[in-house]
């Protein structure tokens, strides 16, 4: 397993993708620092774009890696390793890689400039989503033989989680103003990763506003001992299930 | 003719003589009455107290005297009634320690209460789990200077105003420290009364509170993490200068809640981490100048019922919500600020904006009408239909804008 992840880490190291991505992440962080001034604003900036740009990048990078590497796995699958171990060994690499880009191309320009707790909580939200989209990705490659098809589902997913879902809850909040929806919005947000990402930078750069009066209701349950479990929970739980699917999808797969 | 002035001077001089060895010094040990010290005493006199503690309560002043303490003796009320009560001209109380009121709203159990006097001076004492602070009604001439007032209530009904003030004018309230009490800062019906360098923290209810208090200043002030911030109804003529209003918290909570008021100024004051900087309603003719509005949840909150005041040259940084609106009339100008959500161009390089700011967003809007809606607030959603309502506002009052917005921050120092 190790040995696997080892090699399918040092093959994506090497790719020219890793150091494009990392490189573009760090002149983004660089160019958000140099205009801004101040710290507080510079994770704003950054949580804009990183919200949008990892778990797209994450999507469709993952899902052509899969592809690209298909006959490296299928070589693999005739040695005596478990199909599993193969399948995660490759999974962990692009979770890996994709999360070391993030660290170093946001975390170098934090070192230089100073960074806060806010954007400390970023990073761990972009290495977060990260491994949620890549998860999801596999599962996308592995329930279809086309790869146009994998990365449409995997573009899908993004826009789903990205816009589509937020959408849905704000017209849901519209249409039932009358009713008391703290509950309710909070149910929904832990039905979506990228909405827990959003609110932990919320917790930390809009604290003022989110103690209006449902607010204070958020507020609460976020930094309550409960809501930090539950919410933690529910992020594990986005971060594993699909890959953990798209292991059992591809262990059952005729190749 | 000349003689006879002489002869005056000198008589003059041997009455003031006189009556400055008149008055005595008595010196109190713990154990002593402090009333029966009182009552011997004549006007004039100083009163001091030596350190320890002094158990005691309903202490009656009818003239003037001077209370000192050596060393901070302390006065305990033993949980009953009034402390001091003071009726008279230019008594002087300095240097004392009250604790122990009784918790009365009878009859507003304070640590000194003060009933129609004049030219009295309160300095530097302490008063620790009293119910009311300093209680002050219908006296003038009075400085409060230096206390430290700390009560250690749990619930906003246990306890009274740190500083209350009732029908009383001409009064300088200076360097004093209010924290736990409901109001820290009370004052009503109280005219020409300066109110600076105080720090006002931790109180139940609101820092400061006034209402119908006309032509009073408030300079140098901090009000920090009270209940619900500085409450100000209906006044006018009031000057609010280099104040600090920071961290009020909460559903009700404002920097500033500003109802009914007019004419009045708002300059240099620092706004920072409230859920609401500013809230106003009926308000008029109020100028907010060189104002620094930071980190707030809204800065402003100006409801359609307030008419031309004037929002010149302020700040505003890194508020989740620069402003908000409950109609769609402004009758308000909003002029020459910088924001730091502008996202215009200054092609003729003037530092001014070429195109107007609407400082009012949609979705503030939204989560004016549904509080849950904040958890959607910075979703690419929320941004999109934000980007949308700026190029054709539709929900959002048009008139709402700062036509020569400032490309960069004022620097305030």
């Amino acid at each position: 397993m190790l040995k696997l992840l080892k090699y399918a880490l040092y093959d994506i190291l090497k790719s020219r993708f890793a150091i494009i991505y990392t490189v573009f992440l760090a002149m983004v962080a660089v160019s958000i620092y140099q205009v801004s001034d101040d710290l507080s604003k510079v994770s704003l900036s950054l949580m804009n774009i990183l919200i949008m740009i990892v778990p797209l990048i994450s999507a469709v990078f993952a899902t052509t890696h899969f592809y690209n590497n298909l006959e490296f796995i299928e070589l693999m699958l005739a040695q005596p390793v478990k199909r599993s171990q193969v399948f995660l060994s490759q999974l962990f690499a692009v979770i890996l890689m994709l999360s070391l880009s993030i660290v170093i191309g946001f975390g170098l320009p934090m070192v230089l400039w100073g960074a806060d707790s806010s954007l400390i909580t970023l990073l761990a939200v972009g290495v977060i989503l990260s491994a949620v989209f890549t998860g999801f990705a596999f599962l996308a490659s592995v329930i279809t033989r086309d790869k146009a098809k994998a990365i449409g589902i995997s573009l899908a997913l993004w826009i789903y989680f990205s816009l589509v879902y937020d959408g849905f809850v704000l017209y849901l909040i519209y249409s039932f103003a009358d009713y008391p929806l703290e509950k309710v919005t909070l149910g929904l947000v832990m039905l979506n990763p990228v909405d827990l990402g959003r609110i932990l930078m919320l917790m930390q750069l809009d604290i003022s506003a989110l103690m209006g009066y449902t607010g204070a209701f958020f507020q609460q349950f976020f930094s309550s001992g409960l809501g930090v479990l539950v919410s933690a929970g529910a992020l594990v739980l986005w971060m594993l299930w699909p890959g953990m699917l798209a292991s059992r999808v591809f262990g059952k797969r005729d190749f | 003719m000349k003689t006879s002035v002489r002869f005056l001077f000198f008589v003059l001089v041997g009455m003031l003589v006189s009556s400055i060895s008149l008055s005595k010094t008595i010196l109190l040990k713990p154990g002593t009455s402090i009333q029966k010290a009182v009552d011997a005493a004549s006007a004039g006199d100083t009163l001091i107290l030596k350190s320890g503690v002094y158990r005691e309560n309903g202490i009656v002043i009818r003239k003037s005297l001077t209370i000192l303490g050596e060393n901070r003796p302390e006065i305990d009320g033993q949980g009953k009634g009034n402390i001091l009560i003071i009726a008279a001209d230019q008594v002087r109380i300095e240097g004392l320690k009250l604790s122990n009121t009784g918790r009365s709203t009878m009859d507003d159990s304070a640590g000194i209460k003060f009933f129609d006097s004049k030219h009295c001076v309160i300095k530097n004492n302490l008063l620790e789990n009293t119910f009311f602070g300093l209680h002050f009604s219908n006296s003038s001439d009075m400085t409060i200077t230096e206390n430290v007032l700390i009560s250690n209530a749990e619930r906003e009904y246990q306890t009274g105003n740190g500083i209350h003030l009732w029908k009383c004018k001409n009064n300088l309230i200076t360097n004093n420290q209010v924290s736990g009490h409901r109001d820290g800062v009370y004052l009503e019906f109280v005219t020409k009364t300066e109110v600076e360098d105080n720090l006002v923290s931790k109180n139940k209810r609101y820092g400061l509170h006034f209402m119908f208090s006309h032509e009073n200043s408030y300079r140098r002030n901090t009000f920090r993490g009270n209940g619900a911030g500085v409450a100000v109804m209906y006044t006018k003529n009031m000057v609010m200068e280099n104040n600090r209003f920071e961290e009020n918290w909460g559903a009700s909570s404002y920097g500033i809640l500003l109802k009914d008021i007019s004419d009045s100024k708002v300059i240099g004051n620092t706004f920072l981490k409230n859920t609401v900087g500013i809230y106003m309603e009926g308000s008029s003719r109020i100028e907010f100048e060189g104002n620094t509005f930071r980190e707030n949840g809204w800065a402003l909150k100006l409801m359609a019922s307030c008419d031309q005041n004037t929002f010149k040259g302020n700040n505003f940084t890194q508020n989740t919500f620069d402003m908000s609106s409950n109609g769609s009339v402004v009758l308000n100008t909003i002029t020459e600020n910088y924001w730091d959500k502008y996202e215009g161009y200054d092609l003729d390089k003037n530092y001014v904006g070429d195109i107007p700011y609407r400082p009012i967003n949609l979705y503030s809007v939204i989560v004016e009408k549904i509080p849950a809606a904040v958890i959607l607030w910075r979703s690419f959603m929320v941004t999109l239909l934000d980007r949308m309502e700026k190029i054709l506002p539709t929900l959002t009052p048009d008139q709402m804008i700062d036509q020569s917005p400032k490309m960069r921050p004022y620097d305030f120092g």
